[in-house]
């Protein structure tokens, strides 16, 4: 160290200024990778609207898709009840899976295991969803046909590392005091994770799991060959196929006619919509949770 | 509480450091009952030995105080005691620790059972993040102790002296109570299961001198009932509390390595004054660095 130097207050004058600059610089880069992916998302969200927005009304909400019929008045009430159904069975199947899973590896798995396990899911959320849909294409549909229960099954998969991440991850904040502090009046390990453990991690499960709803709502490769060839009219039973807001999307952007592209726009903002509002619910849920673990684990 | 007001600041640290005259005289060691007979019990995580051979003996219806500098195995000790160290993925033991004559050290042992009788209320504060009454109860539906569940809490409440302050509000968050007075919902939590044994470590480490004196006083009361383990940092409080002392210590090898060791077992009254080893005249002489 030089002379100059001994003082910390005293720093010469061209290095603070070289620093201060070096700083606003890589302060604005910063700055401007934000802007840039707001731009795309403003963009995205705007050139949908504008071209969705005249068929957004009563009508689209609430009658259903007639095909072959453009002067009819219709919407894609059908797509909207089973996406609800589709999404509503997948987290069915998925959230008790991926919870259970999590508790597993993170309360009684030993450690080679449990990073076997962590590995596997991981690999999963990576496996692209058209792939997904293959398989369950190969395992169920081949033998029993489209079924709204093929659909939401390859939707659970894509789902469940979601699911599991979001749980292990709050169920590694649960303080350890807390585990001992179960035991420590003489319950068993399950009840201590059942009524002690689990209980503080219910905000970060829903956070995990509105999230990968808003991810999967959109999902339209594991839908094409498990859940696309659907029958008119709204239809509730997951036995048989089901019409969907992506697939309807997909199938009414491939139209000759403008105003079924229309629609198809109408649909994506109201996908767009949705995503944006079970990923706000997400954020909340996941501040919230996040501030009552720490407080119980002063 | 409400004696001490008058009596000067100095006065009560006398009082403090002469030994309890309030205790009963010890009957001699074999008139009383073993509740631990521990042998040879060697403690080690991952290869590190945190605790090498201690053999002693716990007795019924005492109050066995066990000090030491820090670091010297106090906590992994007690720890064995109720099968908690379990829970370290590292952890080894090896040696015998008997209860009522049965060795709950093996592999063959449930340790949820041990736990059960024996009881356990940790250096800080852990309640759970339920309410005030939950936090008492849950321990007894779990047991499948259900019958008079309002009264059995109120009574663990009342003998862990919190009773008063919680009364009208039982239905808070345990964690809207001050760290002393959670340290004393825990202890009402452990008593409310009715174990045999309560290992307490180091309870008092967060509590203010009044919160302090009623934990004390709540050992005095309840010692009749339970038989008591409790680690200290505070020798006064082993002196005021204790009926018999252990002092462990940490031993160094030759090439560096550290373990803990019981260095004396004895009456509280000997080991504070007139202790048979030199490292124990140190420590509680406070000559121990
Ligand atoms: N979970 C653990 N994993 C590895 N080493 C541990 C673990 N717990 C304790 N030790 C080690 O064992 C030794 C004894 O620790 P222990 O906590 O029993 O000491 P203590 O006497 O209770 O100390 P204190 O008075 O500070 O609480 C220490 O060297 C510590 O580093
Ligand atoms: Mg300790």
């Amino acid at each position: 160290m030089s002379a100059v130097e001994l003082s910390p207050l005293h720093r010469p004058q061209d290095r603070l200024r070289r620093r201060r600059v070096f700083n606003r610089g890589m302060e604005a880069l910063a700055w401007l990778a934000a802007a840039i992916a707001v731009f795309f998302l403003g963009v995205v969200v705007w050139s949908v609207a504008q071209r969705g927005w005249s068929q957004l009304n009563l009508d689209f909400l609430t009658k259903s898709q007639v095909q072959f019929e453009p002067a009819v008045p219709q919407g894609l009430a059908n797509a909207f009840a089973g996406s609800l159904v589709l999404v509503g069975l997948a987290t069915a199947m998925a959230l008790p899976f991926g919870i259970l899973i999590a508790v597993y590896v993170n309360e009684f798995a030993p450690r080679p295991i449990r990073s076997a396990i962590g590995l596997t899911l991981d690999v999963l959320a990576g496996v692209p969803a058209i792939v997904i849909g293959f398989f369950v294409y190969g395992l169920i549909v081949v033998a029993h046909g489209q079924s709204a229960y093929a659909g939401a099954f390859a939707l659970a998969v894509i789902m469940l590392p979601f699911v599991y991440r979001a749980t292990v991850e709050v169920l590694a904040l649960v303080p350890n005091s807390l585990r001992e502090a179960g035991l420590g009046v003489g319950a068993p390990r399950w009840r201590t994770t059942l009524g002690i453990v689990l209980p503080q991690t219910i905000g970060g499960v829903l956070t995990g799991t509105t999230l990968a709803v808003a991810r999967v709502a959109g999902e339209t490769a594991p839908l094409l060959f498990t859940c696309s060839l659907a029958p008119n009219g709204i239809h509730w039973n997951p036995s048989g196929a089901i019409q969907s807001v992506p697939v309807a999307v997909f199938e009414l952007s491939d139209s000759a006619e403008p105003s079924d592209h229309a629609r198809a726009w109408a649909a994506a903002l109201v996908l767009i919509l949705f995503i944006l509002v079970a990923s706000l619910t997400a954020r909340w849920l996941a501040t919230r949770s996040k501030r009552k673990i720490m407080r119980a684990g002063r | 509480m409400s004696e001490m007001k008058g009596e000067s600041v100095s006065s009560t640290i006398e009082a403090a450091v002469r030994v309890e005259t309030k205790r009963q005289p010890l009957p001699p060691r074999e008139r009383l009952q073993q509740v631990f007979d521990i042998r040879d019990l060697t403690a080690i995580y991952g290869s590190k030995p945190a605790l090498k051979d201690v053999s002693m003996e716990v007795y019924k219806n005492l109050v066995t105080a066990v000090i030491g500098p820090s670091g010297c195995g106090k906590s992994t000790f007690i720890r064995c005691l109720n099968r908690m160290n379990d829970l370290v993925p590292s952890f080894r033991q090896t040696g015998t620790i008997r209860y009522h004559g049965q060795d709950i050290s093996g592999r063959d042992v449930d340790p949820v059972a041990v736990r059960r009788t024996i009881g356990m209320v940790f250096q800080r504060p852990n309640p759970f993040p339920k309410s005030i009454h939950d936090n008492v109860a849950w321990g007894l539906k779990v047991l499948g102790m259900k019958d008079n569940l309002s009264d059995r809490v109120e009574r663990a409440l009342t003998q862990a002296a919190l009773w008063d302050e919680v009364k009208d509000r039982l239905k808070a968050s345990a964690l809207s109570l001050s760290g002393g007075q959670q340290q004393r919902l825990c202890i009402a939590r452990a008593i409310a299961v009715e174990p045999d044994v309560v290992l307490m470590d180091e309870p008092a480490s967060a509590l203010d001198p009044i919160a302090t004196q009623a934990i004390e006083q709540l050992l005095h009361e309840l010692k009749g009932q339970y038989s008591f383990v409790i680690v200290t940092h505070n020798m006064q409080q082993a002196a005021r509390v204790a009926d018999m002392t252990a002092f462990f210590s940490i031993s160094r090898g030759e090439e560096g390595e550290r373990w803990g060791e019981l260095i004396e077992y004895d009456a509280t009254e000997k080991i504070f004054t007139a202790p048979s080893d030199r490292r124990t005249e140190d420590y509680v002489t406070g000559r121990f660095g």
